[in-house]
Parts: structure tokens; sequence; C-alpha cells
């Protein structure tokens, strides 16, 4: 009934030379026309839109939101992609060698033959000081950032801390400035001096963009105010342990203890069956 | 424990979608036709078209049978469907003039050509409930006796031909090289040109491009226009023949077209280097049956030709940014999936910045 991968040939090359472009110009937003999907825009369709534009019947496919494949956006749009394409699906992060992720890197360092694919709600990281696309547009091409180091000095004056909490926006090999997605700023040094491609794709506001392996990602900061992930120090997981993962919190009825998660499913499963091994 | 919320995955949704048809089906009865929807629900089917931006109302019948009535979600189906159909041609510039009219009035001139047909139109209706049509047995109604067979089917000149043999129209400079601009194949950029606005016009949300309109004649803009023609009818569509290289009627499509006269503005020739003073147009084209869109459609095109816009609505950006019902609905119901990770980060800063502010009220001694 439909193509191969859904979309048709001339919108999937579309979205390949758009892809090829963001590749050879880091951090800079590409529009594209970004056709419909049977998915709402909003819910990864531009993350979508790349995957079937580039994924080939060998792939094995890794799709998962907020760190949890078994996350029923994530289960959904691995279902249409399966049923247009056939491709094997994985939950584990080294068997695949596509990935597409809604707002997690995965905590396992990722290869030089995979490659991620980010889904973005807000492409643009001057959207927060500049509501006006043709002015963004402008200060891109200036590198005129000005208005973006003076929301983190007065972010300092106001609450003496900058209050950007996801969607750090970062330097792109010294060029532009990028929006990484809403990410936990956990998962933003991941992205520095990768070995793997990270593709993006915002499907609403039609842009997509690209960092290549080993390209340089450094978070915007002040002199006197650097860059801080988020802090876990003293709680672990409940399930896997771990100390050295993103943790998300269980809300506990008063007076219990407060419980923390791995919110990298993936990762803290196998965290688990190593040290259940190691007893 | 269930720490992930929205999780379970696969079946979940799977029961989701058995539920959500176990809905539609409950009350049992009998099951809708499509051609009941397509024939007596035809309105709807026109804004489903009108908005999937694809003329088919059998497919627009099917989704809104499918989607229980939303035609916000209906019309999401057919753009989803447009995206998996390659495009093989375009087809050339239609002519209006050659619409077979069902309707066309003019609120600008009492007598024009051919003059006025109000055709199938609720405007002059009262609004009041039928309460008879809840037990209707037969659908037979005949269509009006009319005095008048002077007939429609021919090519009808335009209002605003007159008002340009006048030399008082303004007359747009076509381009015979301009390959047209299409939205679903290039990028947005701004300033849009005016046949990519248009596009995104004529697919915008009823109810948004209606208020976006309402809004500009209110005084949220300048434009307050009278309608020189307000046209619904039958447009042929031709293709070049791929061989002959000749026009061939392929088919037509239900359209309504606007015509607006917009305030006056004075023009340099630049031959001659005179002055004349000229009325400006706004244009509306959807495809079905819809004057209300078509004519707050043709208001913001006028708005949007504005040099330099005082109100948001004479501003690109904000209209045509705006305006998309796959766009908007699709943000804004994304609300829904789980932000578990970026509110863990938003709770990471909120209790930094607190307890920074607590040291800082500590360590300063009462006065």
């Amino acid at each position: 009934m439909y193509n191969f991968a859904l979309l048709d040939e001339s919108s999937k090359r579309e979205v390949r030379r758009a892809l090829l472009k963001a590749i050879a110009i880091p951090g800079f937003q590409v529009p594209f026309a970004s056709r419909e999907l049977p998915i709402f825009f909003g819910w990864g369709t531009g993350g979508l839109q790349i995957t079937l534009s580039i994924i080939g019947p060998d792939e094995v496919l890794k799709v998962f939101d907020q760190g949890d494949d078994d996350s029923v956006n994530a289960v959904n749009l691995k279902r249409l992609i399966q049923l247009t394409t056939g491709v094997e699906v994985t939950g584990r992060t080294q068997a695949a060698t596509l990935l597409q992720t809604r707002h997690r890197i995965p905590e396992a360092p990722l290869r030089a033959d995979q490659v991620l694919v980010l889904q973005v709600p807000m492409p643009e990281p001057l959207r927060k000081v500049e509501f006006r696309e043709s002015e963004t547009v402008r200060m891109h091409a200036e590198k005129d950032y000005g208005k973006m180091y003076v929301k983190l000095y007065e972010d300092v004056l106001h609450h003496g801390e900058i209050t950007l909490a996801s969607d750090y926006p970062v330097l792109v090999f010294d060029r532009h400035l990028m929006a990484p997605t809403p990410i936990p700023r956990w998962d933003v040094p991941k992205l520095h001096q990768s070995q793997h491609l990270s593709l993006f794709g915002a499907g609403r506001e039609k842009k997509i963009y690209a960092i290549p392996p080993h390209t340089g990602v450094e978070p915007l900061s002040l002199e006197d105010h650097a860059f801080r992930v988020e802090d876990f120090s003293s709680k672990a997981c409940i399930f896997c342990g771990s100390t050295a993962a993103y943790l998300n919190e269980i809300p506990a009825p008063q007076g219990a203890r407060q419980a923390y998660a791995c919110s990298d499913v993936a990762y803290c499963h196998a965290h688990r069956t190593t040290r259940e091994a190691a007893l | 424990m269930s720490y992930v919320g929205v999780k379970g995955g696969k079946d979940a949704i799977l029961n989701a979608e058995q539920l959500v048809e176990y809905y539609r089906c409950r009350k049992g009865g009998r099951p809708l036709a499509v051609d009941q929807i397509q024939n007596q629900m035809r309105l709807l089917v026109d804004k489903v078209m009108s908005e999937g931006s694809l003329y088919s109302p059998e497919i627009a019948a099917i989704a809104l049978k499918q989607t229980e009535g939303d035609p916000m979600e209906a019309a999401y189906l057919v753009r989803a469907f447009r995206s998996t159909v390659s495009r093989t041609c375009f087809s050339v510039p239609a002519k209006s003039e050659e619409m077979f009219c069902i309707r066309r009035i003019s609120s600008s001139f009492q007598d024009i050509p051919w003059g006025q047909v109000l055709g199938p139109s609720r405007d002059y209706a009262q609004r009041l409930i039928r309460f008879d049509l809840k037990d209707e047995a037969h659908l037979a109604v005949d269509p009006p006796r009319t005095d008048d067979n002077a007939p429609l089917d021919e090519p009808v000149e335009k209002v605003v031909a007159y008002l340009r043999r006048q030399g008082l129209m303004e007359t747009p400079v076509k381009d015979h090289d301009q390959v047209p601009y299409d939205i679903t194949r290039q990028p947005m950029a701004f300033p849009m040109d005016r046949s990519a606005r248009l596009q995104r016009l004529t697919r915008g949300e009823d109810g948004a491009v209606l208020a976006l309109g309402y809004a500009s004649l209110r005084g949220w803009g300048s434009v307050h226009p009278t309608l020189a023609e307000v046209r619904v009818g039958y447009l042929p569509v031709k293709i070049r023949h791929p061989y002959w290289r000749t026009e061939v009627v392929i088919g037509s499509v239900m359209v309504t077209e606007v015509e607006a006269i917009c305030s006056f503005k004075k023009v340099e020739d630049p031959q001659s280097g005179t002055e004349r003073y000229l009325f400006t147009l706004g244009y509306g084209m959807v495809f079905g049956h819809n004057d209300r869109k078509a004519i707050a459609m043709s208001i913001l095109d006028r708005a949007l030709c504005a040099d330099q816009p005082t109100s948001p609505v004479e501003d690109q950006e904000f209209v045509l940014f705006h305006i998309d019902n796959m766009e908007s609905q699709g943000f804004i119901s994304h609300l829904k999936l789980p932000h578990y990770v970026s509110f863990q980060s938003a709770l990471d800063r909120i209790r930094s910045i607190r307890d920074k502010s607590n040291n800082t009220r500590a360590n300063t001694p009462a006065s």
C-alpha cells in the first residue's frame, strides 16, 4: 500500500539534501519543507522524517522517549517505522545502528558507526530572547549572540544562578549557537567531540541541523558562572544502584524516603545485570 | 512499581486504539455510510478538503468517519496521506472567469453583468432549529423554479475587470516565467512571496483564518474591504499534455473565490511619472464552499501586503506561522507527552536557586 519508509522518494531526497548541508555547516539550521506524517507535528515528526529518509532495510533501530524504549510515543513511532520498513528493532543501545531519541542521549557512549537522531520541539535557541524569525536568522548570520549572554547575566543578577534547565544553548564549532533539544544539561557534554553523528529534526518548525563527529560543542557560560550539570550527589537508583546516571525522582508519600530511578532504562537494565552477575 | 507513568507501551496504545473504535460503535445502529457524509455533510467535507489541502470528497468523508467527526483530526489524516503520494505535475494557472458558478454575488454594485446569483446560501436564513428534520423520512427536495434561464456556464467577467478598465484598480504584475512556489516541497522563508502566502492562508484552519481576519476588520489592522465578488462554483483544472503540449481539462474542483476591494493608494506611473490613485485588492480562494473563510483570507492577503506592519495581523510571521491547524494542534497536544527529564532538570534549578537565596538571607545580619 505505502512506499518503503512511507514518504514518497522526492520528499526523502529533499530531507537528505538538507542533512548534507546541515552536516557541512555544524549547528546551522537548514530550512526544509517538512511533510505531514501519520503522527502529529510536535510528537517527533522531525526526527521521524530524518529516520525515514536515511533508513535502509538492514538497519537495527532503537527508539526511546525520555530514556525509555517502552514509553507510549516511542512504541508508536517504532510501530510506524517497522510497519513501513520491516527493520529489526532493539532496546539495547550497543546493538542499534540508528537511534531516534526524544530528550535523552544514552548513558553508554555511542560509536562511530551509530547515528543518533534527536527530535526537536524548538530548534531556535534565540527564541528565548527574540520571537521574530527574520531577526534570529540575522543574528546567526552575524554571530550576534549578545542578547543571549545578557540573558545569562540577568539570570545571575536576579537569581544568583543561570536558570536555563534543559535545552541548554551550546556553541557548535565555535560558530553557531544551537538548541541541543530538551536533553538535560547532564547530556550536553556527550555531544562534545563525540564519535557518533547527531542529526536534529524539527518537523513543525521545519528545520534540520547536525553535529558531525569530532566537533567542539561548548555550553554557553559566563566567566564567573560555569556551566553545571544537574546535581545527583548522594543519590542512587533504587533499581540498579547506579550513582553515575541521570535520575528521575519518584514523588514519595509524605514521610516516606525520596526515591530515584535511572531515566535511561536500557542503561539501568544493563547495569543491574552486571551488578547481579558480580554478586 | 509503576514508576514511569505513561508506560506499558504497546499493549496500552493498542488497547486505547481499540477503545476508540469501541466508542465509535458502542451505541449500535446502522454504520454511517461514507457517501452519506460526502453528500449530506457537504460543508464539513469541504472544510476537511480545504485544510487537508487535497481535493477528494471521498477521502475527506472517510477521514471524518474514522475520526468520529473531528474535522481537525480528519484534515490531519488527509494531509498525512498527501505526504505519501508523489507529485506528477502542476496544473496550468486556472482562470476563475471560466468557473461554472453556482453562486455569485457582489456587494459593490447592485447590477452586475449576469446578475446576482444567491445560489445555495444560508445568508438570509432564520437561524431556527428545524425540529422536523428529526424525523425526516426521505431525501426528496426539488430545486427551486426559476424564471431566469440565463445560463451561468459561460465565462463570466469579473467585477474588478470593470474597475480595471476604468483605471481604478491595481493590476498585479504577471511574471510568465515564474514557477509556482510549492510550500509542501520548499522551505518557508521570510519575507514570504505572495504565492506562498496564499497557499499558507488557503490551508489555514477555518477558525484561525476567521479570527485573524476579524481582528483586522475590527481595528487591529486597517483592512475594511468591499466585496467585489464572492463566487462559488466548479473551476476547470487543466494540465499541459506531456506530448502534445496543449492544455487539456482533467476535471474540476468546487471552490469559493473572493475578490475584495480595499483602500486606495497613490501609485506613480514609472513611464509618464504621473501619479494615480488605485484601489488595492485582497484575494481569497479555498477548496469547497466556504464564504467566510474565503472572505477572511482576502482580508489577510491584503493585510499581509503591508510594507510597514502596524499590527500583528499585518505581520507575516505572526499570521503565517500560527494559522496552520496541523502545526498548532500538534504542538499544543504534545504537552501530553512525558516531560519527566526536562522537569527534573527544572527542579534541579529551582532547588539550587532556593538554597542559594536561603543561604544569602541566613548570612545577612538582621537589622
